[in-house]
């Protein structure tokens, strides 16, 4: 079955950044009928998250979180933007997720803030980060100001909220299911041979 | 099955009372401490290799030589020694030293460091590591095998007509343990030469540990070294103990909470329950020690780091005490009790100079 991981950085309870996410989370579920769509909300695991970062593993529900996405066919991405980027709090799971999990795999990219002025920060921050991590990142990224959650339809934020899903749903169908993968095992003699072709003797 | 203490060398301030050793002090205790080792009847002292402060061993030979003459049972080991920025040739000269002065008991276990300047440092490219670790490797084990070497490779000066010298002792070289945190390619390297693979297991929760294990085991049996059960896999392991338990979770918090390692991070007590690390009572780092081999398998040797975070010298040997005579004999039992039939032995001197003498015969 498809999994979609939904992944959203939101720390206010009700936050616009979920509000983003579980839009996007349901437009690539009209766009992907049946998929398994998960979500995680970053705030529950920030503890979790920041003992990663200074014990070197996960505890066991970030553990859990971690292998959701590495697992997952597609995934989306939503952050608030602070500062003129993503949050540290979204930042630092990207960090501690191990930096191959994501090669190949179509992320959705998304962002919330307080004016349209910080959208560009999905383009000079978001965009480069998942590239940096061998992801296929969807050609539209959706950035919700909080003025978009009060205009028309029409060419609004629910027009590009259905765009971007579709491209996701069309990455995730045409990119083969990602293989559950045990540990590779390169043989020894062939790990000792690739260090002959630089020899002479 | 062995059981003995690991140690990294580093001079913590105590957090307790704000007083920081002296290298001085430190190296004396790391003495003090291995010799406490022997008396208290543990078999292994091992010790790590660093080249930055606040670390102290930088020269474990010069270390591990001289407790070899202050001791007389006790096996020396390293913890690990950096195959990556180490020349082989020095590695094989130096231990083989070490090995002749210590008739014999002497291991070394393998790795890569954890402190990525040291490959510049010492003229090496840290992208190269896994490659360093195969390559000289390779060199070492053919120094301590062949009188005479002809070698070229790509990270050091070619060899022609070598001969390292000492020849190791009894013509049998240190036993080797391969050390590795992540890196199944250094399991794969272990399982070939039929070396030991040992992990650390203090910092990663248990299941990634066990399927480095399990395939160091699959890849041992592979290469026709004997059945995966047969394999040599040691273990690292943690413990603050008091005869109460509550004595000894008060006593140690203050050290867990600032230790360099994890400290302003979990909480004690979810670290307990997510890794190796007991604090308690004798008879709890029992019971958590013996579930390691639930997790891993009948094993051959287990290690404790015993000595950081800025522990005082007198906690340590008290510790010590503790550990010799209260946890260890009831794990020597228990284990034995429960080892399964045709498990390798731990590896020593004597026993790799009597089965080569018998492959000779």
């Amino acid at each position: 079955m498809t999994v979609i991981a939904v992944v959203s950085a939101g720390l206010s309870q009700p936050s616009s950044t979920r509000l983003l996410a579980d839009r996007l989370a349901e437009a690539t579920g009209r766009h992907l009928e049946g998929a398994d769509i998960r979500v995680i909300e970053l705030r529950g695991l920030a503890v979790d998250i920041a003992n990663n970062l200074v014990t070197g593993f996960p505890p066991p529900a970030l553990k859990q979180a971690l292998d959701t996405v590495s697992e997952a066919d597609g995934v989306i991405a939503v952050t608030p933007i602070f500062t003129a980027s993503y949050s540290g709090l979204f930042k630092s799971f990207f960090d501690v997720l191990d930096n191959t999990a994501l090669q190949g795999t179509p992320v959705l990219i998304a962002a919330t803030g307080g004016t349209a002025r910080h959208s560009l920060a999905l383009e000079h921050a978001l965009r480069p980060m998942f590239s940096y991590l061998r992801a296929v990142v969807v050609p539209t990224a959706v950035y919700a100001a909080s003025e978009d959650w009060g205009a028309t339809s029409g060419d609004g934020l629910a027009s590009r909220v259905d765009r971007a899903a579709g491209e996701l749903a069309a990455l995730v169908s045409r990119i083969p299911a990602k293989p559950r993968a045990a540990t590779q095992i390169i043989p020894f003699e062939q790990q000792l041979a690739a260090l002959r072709p630089f020899t002479t003797g | 099955m062995q059981f003995g203490i690991f140690t990294v060398g580093d001079v913590t301030t105590d957090p307790t009372d704000g007083t920081t050793p002296t290298e001085a002090e430190r190296i004396k205790a790391m003495v003090t401490i291995a010799l406490k080792a022997e008396e208290v009847g543990l078999d292994v002292f091992a010790m790590g290799e660093h080249h930055n402060p606040p670390f102290v061993p930088s020269s474990p030979t010069t270390m591990l030589g001289y407790i070899a003459a202050r001791t007389d049972k006790l096996i020396l080991s390293t913890s690990t020694t950096l195959i990556t920025t180490n020349d082989p040739v020095k590695i094989a000269e130096d231990y083989a030293m070490l090995q002749h002065l210590a008739d014999g008991r002497v291991d070394l276990m393998m790795g890569r460091g954890n402190t990525g300047p040291v490959y510049p440092w010492f003229g090496q490219d840290i992208r190269n590591g896994i490659a360093l670790a195969i390559e000289n490797y390779a060199l070492l084990h053919r120094l301590w095998r062949e009188d005479v070497v002809d070698w070229e490779g790509n990270f050091r000066t070619p060899l022609q007509g070598f001969a390292a010298t000492p020849r190791p002792l009894d013509g049998v070289p240190p036993f080797v343990w391969h050390g590795s945190i992540r890196s199944p390619e250094i399991a794969e390297q272990a399982a070939y030469y039929g070396d030991g693979f040992f992990a650390n297991n203090i910092f990663w929760p248990k299941e990634h540990f066990s399927r480095l294990i399990e395939l160091y085991r699959t890849r041992f049996a592979y290469y026709g070294h004997g059945t995966p059960d047969q394999a040599i896999v040691g273990l690292g392991g943690q413990a603050f103990i008091r005869k109460n338990s509550q004595d000894a979770v008060r006593e140690f918090r203050p050290y867990f909470d600032k230790a360099p390692v994890y400290g302003n991070g979990p909480s004690l007590e979810d670290f307990t329950e997510q890794t190796p690390l007991t604090v308690g009572s004798p008879q709890e780092v029992i019971d958590k020690t013996l579930t390691f081999r639930d997790s891993f398998g009948d094993y051959q040797r287990q290690l404790f780091l015993m000595d950081h975070a800025g522990l005082p010298l007198k906690t340590v040997l008290e510790q010590l005490d503790l550990l010799g005579e209260e946890v260890v004999p009831v794990l020597r039992k228990e284990f034995a009790a429960r080892r399964k039939e045709g498990v390798a032995e731990a590896p020593t001197h004597a026993a790799r100079v009597a089965s080569q003498s018998a492959l000779v015969a």
